[in-house]
């Protein structure tokens, strides 16, 4: 399968702290991959620097084959329209309604676009999160699991090829949880996208993620299947899945 | 010398604050660049007109006409002394136009306008809203500052002229209460003391002041941190910077207008 994003020996620091230390990951085709790792281990540092938010020090990053850091603005921004972000915190527009959020990657890229034409885009995008009667609600007036799966809405509004998702779970009940989850496969069927998804959640991880990569110390220790990442006897592996999985624990 | 104090050129706070001087400059030349390369969010504009400009005219509106009152009132016993009650329409028009309408809105916009700007920028900032624009490829300097500046920078002389009006308005009416006049007699008698060259350093005041009030507001917020401390900092932070430049402005345009009477 062709890769959609080759990252290779990627180097990031913020000042004297080393937050990414020779990274390296190829994302395929159509294919999740999980990103696991402690917390300010640089996952996120990771997929902003995918997006272009963040330039990294070292190393290179390909989408579709073109190197992000040697684009122009407006390549950049060419490749941004096939590249969708999930925040953790969502960051839907405040002073927007669910409607205006949802439209406005459109208004503002897709300028020769009809009324019409909009609101059949919004419609489908509302529909494939399943919240059609929150579309003319302020973003306060929505439960953490509803601004996700809108969030996530806005960017499938432009249909991306690649989904770029930002700890979706983190802070849902177990239900809501499960509700993203199921999301995030259907968005990965439905629009044959390819996703970095990161996340602390070992049941998204095993949901979701065709491939499971972990990071520890500024690089990818592991990478492979579920199963294979977490039938390694590494005790820094091992933590992560106890914790998760309080069962093994009781067992023991 | 140690190690500490030899990463820097001169000492950490006084390095902080050029750097954060060039940071400020390298972001109104971003701001500058992003204008003037085509694609103005006019519809944004437009809102951010209505925002700044309508909305602010009930206070600017008693301000102003308080301003011009008590102005007229407290100068009326120093002029009476000398006998020269008659000079008052043209003392306040002239304190009026040249000063105190374009320095009393300017204050007024930078403590709603300025911190408004802060506060929602910064708000957008720390909840990673500006990034989301930025990855749904909008450009966020050209949407959210380009608008707010240049909305600030023509609503701010605009206010300031109906300030002037409204405070010679309650100028007269403290006029009137005293004196027998009428609004054409006070008028004439006022702007008989004004020439062009007031008008336009009044208008290049309100213009810088706009300016400055938007840049300033978008500038702290843009660099907002912490959370919503981040946000509480760069609202007040906009305040008063932005009084604080007004006030050097002020200084710098009155020597400047002075060279050519």
């Amino acid at each position: 399968m062709e890769k959609t994003i080759e990252i290779k020996n990627l180097y990031k620091s913020f000042g004297s702290l080393h937050v990414l230390s020779g990274v390296d990951l190829d994302v395929h085709e159509n294919e999740n991959v999980v990103v696991l790792g402690r917390s300010g281990t640089g996952k996120s540092v990771l997929i902003k620097i995918i997006a272009g938010l963040l330039t990294p020090d070292r190393g290179q990053v390909k989408v579709f084959g073109q190197s992000v850091a040697d684009l122009t603005a407006k390549e950049l921004n060419e490749l941004r329209l096939k590249i969708g972000f999930s925040f953790q915190s969502s960051a839907l527009y405040d002073s927007m309604t669910v409607r205006e959020n949802l439209e406005f990657p459109l208004v503002r890229n897709l300028k020769n676009m009809t009324r019409k034409e909009i609101d059949k885009a919004v419609d489908e995008v509302i529909e494939a999160v399943g919240l059609k009667k929150t579309l003319d609600q302020m973003p306060s007036q929505l439960s953490g699991g509803q601004r996700k799966r809108i969030g996530i809405a806005r960017t499938l509004i432009m249909n991306p090829k690649i989904m770029l998702y930002d700890e979706p779970t983190a802070g849902l009940d177990p239900i809501t949880c499960q509700e993203i989850n199921d999301l995030m496969n259907q968005v990965k069927e439905k629009y044959r996208t390819s996703s970095i998804i990161i996340t602390h959640d070992l049941t998204c991880a095993k949901e979701t993620g065709d491939r499971v990569a972990i990071l520890f110390d500024g690089k990818f220790a592991y990478q492979g299947t579920f199963e294979e990442v977490f039938g390694n006897p590494d005790p820094r592996i091992r933590s992560f899945y106890d914790y998760n999985f309080i069962e093994p624990k009781l067992q023991n | 010398m140690n190690s500490e104090s030899a990463k820097h050129v001169f000492s950490e706070k006084v390095d902080d604050w050029l750097m954060g001087f060039y940071d400020a400059f390298e972001f109104v030349k971003l701001v500058f660049r992003e204008a003037f390369s085509g694609g103005f969010e006019f519809t944004e504009f437009v809102r951010q007109c209505y925002s700044i400009g309508l909305k602010s005219l009930p206070l600017i509106s008693l301000t102003g006409f308080v301003t011009g009152y008590v102005f007229t009132k407290q100068s009326r016993p120093s002029l009476m002394e000398f006998g020269a009650t008659s000079w008052l329409p043209s003392l306040v028009t002239i304190a009026i136009v040249r000063a105190l309408a374009p320095l009393v809105t300017s204050l007024i916009c930078s403590g709603k306008i300025g911190s408004g700007i802060g506060a929602e920028l910064g708000s957008m900032k720390v909840t990673e809203q500006i990034d989301a624009m930025e990855v749904s490829a909008v450009n966020p300097i050209r949407f959210l500052v380009v608008t707010r500046v240049a909305a600030a920078t023509i609503t701010i002389p605009i206010l300031s002229f109906y300030c002037a009006l409204v405070a010679l308005a309650g100028a007269f009416l403290n006029v009137t209460v005293n004196e027998e006049t009428n609004v054409l007699a006070f008028l004439e008698h006022g702007f008989d003391s004004i020439v062009f060259l007031d008008i336009i350093t009044a208008v290049v005041k309100a213009t810088s002041f706009g300016f400055t009030i938007g840049m300033i507001g978008c500038y702290k917020g843009f660099n907002a941190t912490n959370g919503t401390q981040g946000v509480g900092q760069a609202a007040n932070s906009s305040v008063v910077l932005s009084m604080f430049l007004i006030f050097i402005e002020e200084l710098f345009i009155v020597q400047v207008a002075n060279w050519f009477r």
